[in-house]
């Protein structure tokens, strides 16, 4: 019966998000568009099954959505520090700044997750992955202690998704 | 009626910020001189700015009546999407040289940008 089910529902939490997007993009709730939607989200990943050959296992959802409001609260408020750095600090006096981060992670969408993430929050962006995936490059745009901003994205974004990702 | 004055200011607050922001990331796009730092203006402040105005005229559909969601989906898209591109300019301003070089990783040889391929293969390559 499991097998079944896996035979037939390759990606569970892919269907639902087709079925969501569906129904989002008709832009009215009807059981109709309700039934289209799970149509299409249950035979597009089915058809696509071939090309997700390494899904990762064990995907902790309830943590993912906790993760998606701390990320949302820090765009937020790293917004506002960013249009202060812009509009206060002269050229001369900005210092920008690489930084190395060593992953622990190795899944390549945790991977992605974390590189997104350091991206949308403002002042930092990923730039680059090295040749073998174990190390990130960030730039900063403004920061007096390089390392601290290492240590933050290491403990505040990576070890959360280490907890994702299981 | 006070329902509607609500959502009146909300739609109109929320345009002034969303405004405010996308300014601010136009400013820091013509005030900053390096490149990566140009960089990191108009790709961040605007996720919060397209946010605000997005917001805005999603209030603006609840209160006259004709609801609609895809406010939502076209933020869950930008914000997929945005990364993706930030990510690619940043790579060809390493690729050019045009920002300072970036110090080397701690754990593997290089950056992928900068990884030349390596000369053994390409020797035993059919030609």
């Amino acid at each position: 019966m499991a097998r079944a089910v896996r035979w037939l529902l390759p990606h569970p939490l892919l269907t639902l998000l087709l079925a969501i997007v569906w129904v989002l993009l008709q832009n009215e709730v009807t059981s109709g568009m309700v039934v289209f939607g799970i149509i299409l989200g249950i035979l597009i990943p089915f058809i696509t099954a071939v090309w997700w050959p390494d899904t990762p296992q064990g995907f902790r959802f309830g943590k993912m959505i906790s993760y998606s409001l701390i990320v949302l609260w820090d765009i937020l408020v790293a917004n506002v520090q960013v249009a202060w750095i812009v509009l206060t600090k002269p050229n001369a006096r900005l210092k920008p700044a690489w930084i190395v981060i060593p992953l622990e992670l190795r899944e390549p969408e945790a991977i992605t997750i974390l590189a997104g993430t350091i991206t949308l929050t403002p002042g930092t962006v990923s730039a680059d992955l090295s040749d073998e995936g174990h190390s990130l490059l960030v730039h900063v745009l403004h920061t007096d202690d390089p390392g601290a901003v290492r240590d933050e994205i290491k403990t505040r974004y990576e070890r959360r998704l280490l907890g994702i990702f299981t | 009626m006070t329902g509607d004055l609500i959502a009146t200011y909300a739609t109109a607050l929320c345009l002034l910020i969303g405004a405010g922001f996308v300014s601010v990331g136009v400013i820091g796009l013509m005030k900053f001189n390096d490149p990566m730092t140009r960089l990191h203006a108009p790709t961040k402040v605007g996720t919060v700015g397209i946010g605000m105005l997005l917001l805005a005229s999603m209030i603006h559909s609840f209160n006259s009546g004709e609801t609609s969601l895809h406010e939502l989906l076209i933020m869950s898209f930008l914000f997929v999407t945005a990364p993706i591109s930030a990510h690619f300019i940043a790579k060809v301003n390493i690729h050019r040289r045009s920002c300072e070089t970036p110090p080397p990783p701690e754990t593997d040889a290089t950056w992928s940008t900068l990884a030349s391929p390596d000369p053994d293969m390409s020797a035993d390559a059919p030609r």
